[in-house]
């Protein structure tokens, strides 16, 4: 199920530096690249960009060349409807599962459904999948990501 | 004066150096396979060593051979004769030993008595050794010296500053030994906690070694402390702290009765004449355990062999001047750019791009590592990330010997930040802690 529902998301490495996510957006300006979902984590000292776009290979080869350090990782999406209690079902299905969630990230998709961006172990990945569809949680097709 | 030697005349001290170094070139050829293989290359019997001007016939030892020989390979005698190890950090991993027989320990007291001697150190005084006891000869050296010459020891070692000041003036400490810029560091903390250096301390004479210290911070502690400034020089391979002292008009004096000095073109290896600046080299004559032959030093200095009016005939050093290999000195410890990288390609099984950065912190050293995160390091999490980074403090520690902080930085940062590629910067030196000035 990766090869159909794996969702391609670059993480970027960032110095806790005046102007430097500014550099990384104009760069994904520049290149006409749409951001479709995205996150960032922070420490003291650095943080990581995490990114969803509409042309990864692209993306990737853009900001390779500028100078950044990126990592292109498989996540995966679902769609809930956007209520009290969603997000609960999916992580629930995957606790139940014993998956850990190594992170998360959600945005609003129309106006009654969200889209959440999960990243768990590569080698737990097909089995988070198999259990979500078997649960009836709707996975995202990159497609919908993706131009 | 502690012993007459230092006084002679320079015919009886050459002529009791070039017994001394007979026997010694005896003992290594026919106990050590390396140096006999030395010797053998060069075509030379220990029988040819006729004239102190022969030395410079011998073969070089080199920190090198210290480590191809790991552990004990060089010493000469079986190691129930051995009653002290100590060992420095090596440069790719493995430490560099030294060892003592119970004879060797007795020159080693001898040379730092004499030290001691050179501000008449005695039972009324109280010795506080902050240098670090442990593997490090510092601490241990200055240790044996000052009870030798019969004075009451505080062996505090480093650190803890605001406690060791406590003790300083409640134990009425009259001798302080430790780097000169922990021994500033301390007056510093000592102004910051209330107390007035000159009414409640009565430290009349420091010990200072084991790194470079400037004209400007020599009288800085001068003024401070209201102390009178001996320089200690020495290494580990050669015995450890004792390997010359300054006497009070300043002169370094090298204990050359143990320990005959040579200058050398680094280059060339070629002697050079007194008064020129090369590096100094050092072919110890009474050692048993760990006998060395022309050991490189790397340190650049000049000799001058006039006497001096403290009275000793002794040849001075002047204070080292820089170092003809990429070493870096931290607070006293030896660190070579080498063991940073080695420890860098240990842990992550490539090595990033990195460099050094050396700066003050207050008045004491801080060492930096800025490890450019590339493609091959990055991990897409700030758990792992901050994990590698607590990974390479701790081996840095191991390895090393000091705290060293590690700083996660994009690649290109360094040259950015720096101008160009080096390997290594070195800011202390802005800071008015340049050797010479």
């Amino acid at each position: 199920m990766i090869n159909k529902y794996g969702v391609k998301q670059l993480s970027i490495f960032l110095e806790n530096r005046k102007g430097r996510l500014l550099e990384v957006t104009e760069a994904l300006k520049n290149a006409s690249i749409n951001i479709r979902a995205l996150a960032l984590a922070e420490s003291a000292e650095f943080g990581i960009l995490r990114l969803v776009v509409n042309n990864p290979e692209k993306a990737k080869s853009v900001l390779s060349s500028a100078g950044f350090t990126l990592r292109e990782q498989d996540v995966f999406a679902v769609e809930v409807p956007d209520e009290p209690g969603s997000f609960y079902s999916v992580v629930k299905v995957l606790s139940d599962a014993d998956i850990n969630i190594d992170y998360t990230y959600a945005f609003v998709g129309d106006s009654s459904k969200a889209v959440l961006v999960f990243k768990v172990p590569s080698h737990k990945l097909e089995e988070a999948l198999k259990a979500l569809d078997e649960a009836g949680i709707r996975l995202v097709e990159p497609m919908f990501f993706y131009d | 004066m502690w012993n007459q030697i230092e006084g002679a005349p320079r015919e009886e001290l050459e002529r009791l150096q070039l017994k001394r170094l007979q026997d010694t070139v005896q003992r290594v050829y026919h106990l050590v396979p390396f140096y006999k293989k030395k010797f053998d290359e060069l075509g030379i019997k220990p029988e040819d060593v006729r004239s102190l001007d022969d030395l410079q016939r011998l073969p070089f030892t080199t920190k090198q051979d210290l480590r191809d020989h790991y552990p004990f390979g060089l010493f000469t005698v079986p190691m129930d004769q051995v009653v002290r190890i100590h060992s420095s950090s090596g440069t790719t991993g493995k430490p560099t030993v030294v060892g003592y027989t119970r004879h060797d320990m007795e020159v080693w007291i001898e040379v730092m008595a004499r030290s001691m001697k050179m501000v008449d150190v005695g039972p009324k005084d109280v010795v506080h050794n902050a240098y670090g006891y442990g593997l490090f000869t510092g601490g241990l050296g200055f240790h044996y010296g000052a009870e030798k010459v019969g004075a009451a020891v505080v062996p505090s070692s480093g650190g803890f500053t605001k406690r060791q000041l406590l003790l300083m003036k409640d134990f009425g400490a009259t001798i302080l030994c430790s780097t000169p810029s922990f021994a500033l560091h301390m007056a510093e903390v000592a102004k910051e906690e209330g107390y007035d250096l000159s009414k409640d301390f009565k430290i009349r004479a420091g010990f200072f070694g084991a790194e470079p210290a400037s004209e400007g911070l020599r009288q800085a502690l001068r003024d401070v402390w209201g102390l009178i400034y001996i320089e200690a020089y020495g290494l580990s391979e050669i015995i450890g702290p004792g390997v010359a002292a300054g006497c009070p008009y300043g002169h370094l004096h090298i204990f050359e009765d143990h320990f005959i000095p040579e200058v050398i073109d680094t280059n060339t290896g070629e002697v050079l004449p007194d008064g020129t600046e090369g590096e100094l080299v050092f072919t110890t004559v009474t050692k048993q355990a760990l006998p060395i032959i022309r050991y490189r030093t790397k340190d650049i200095t000049v000799l001058h062999r006039e006497p001096c009016k403290c009275g000793r005939t002794l040849t001075v050093m002047e204070s080292v001047k820089g170092r003809a290999d990429d070493m870096l000195i931290v607070n006293g410890v030896n660190v070579f750019p080498s063991q940073v990288e080695h420890v860098l390609t240990k842990v992550e099984g490539v090595t990033p791009n990195y460099v050094i950065v050396l700066d003050k912190k207050g008045v004491l050293d801080k060492l930096e590592v800025w490890v450019e995160v590339d493609d091959r390091v990055f991990k897409d999490g700030i758990g792992a990330l901050e994990q590698l980074k607590a990974k390479l403090q701790q081996e840095m520690l191991n390895d090393l010997y000091i705290n060293v902080r590690i700083k996660l930085v994009e690649p290109k940062t360094l040259e950015r930040s720096m101008g160009k590629a080096k390997r290594i910067i070195d800011k202390r030196e802005a800071e008015g802690l340049k050797k010479n000035d």
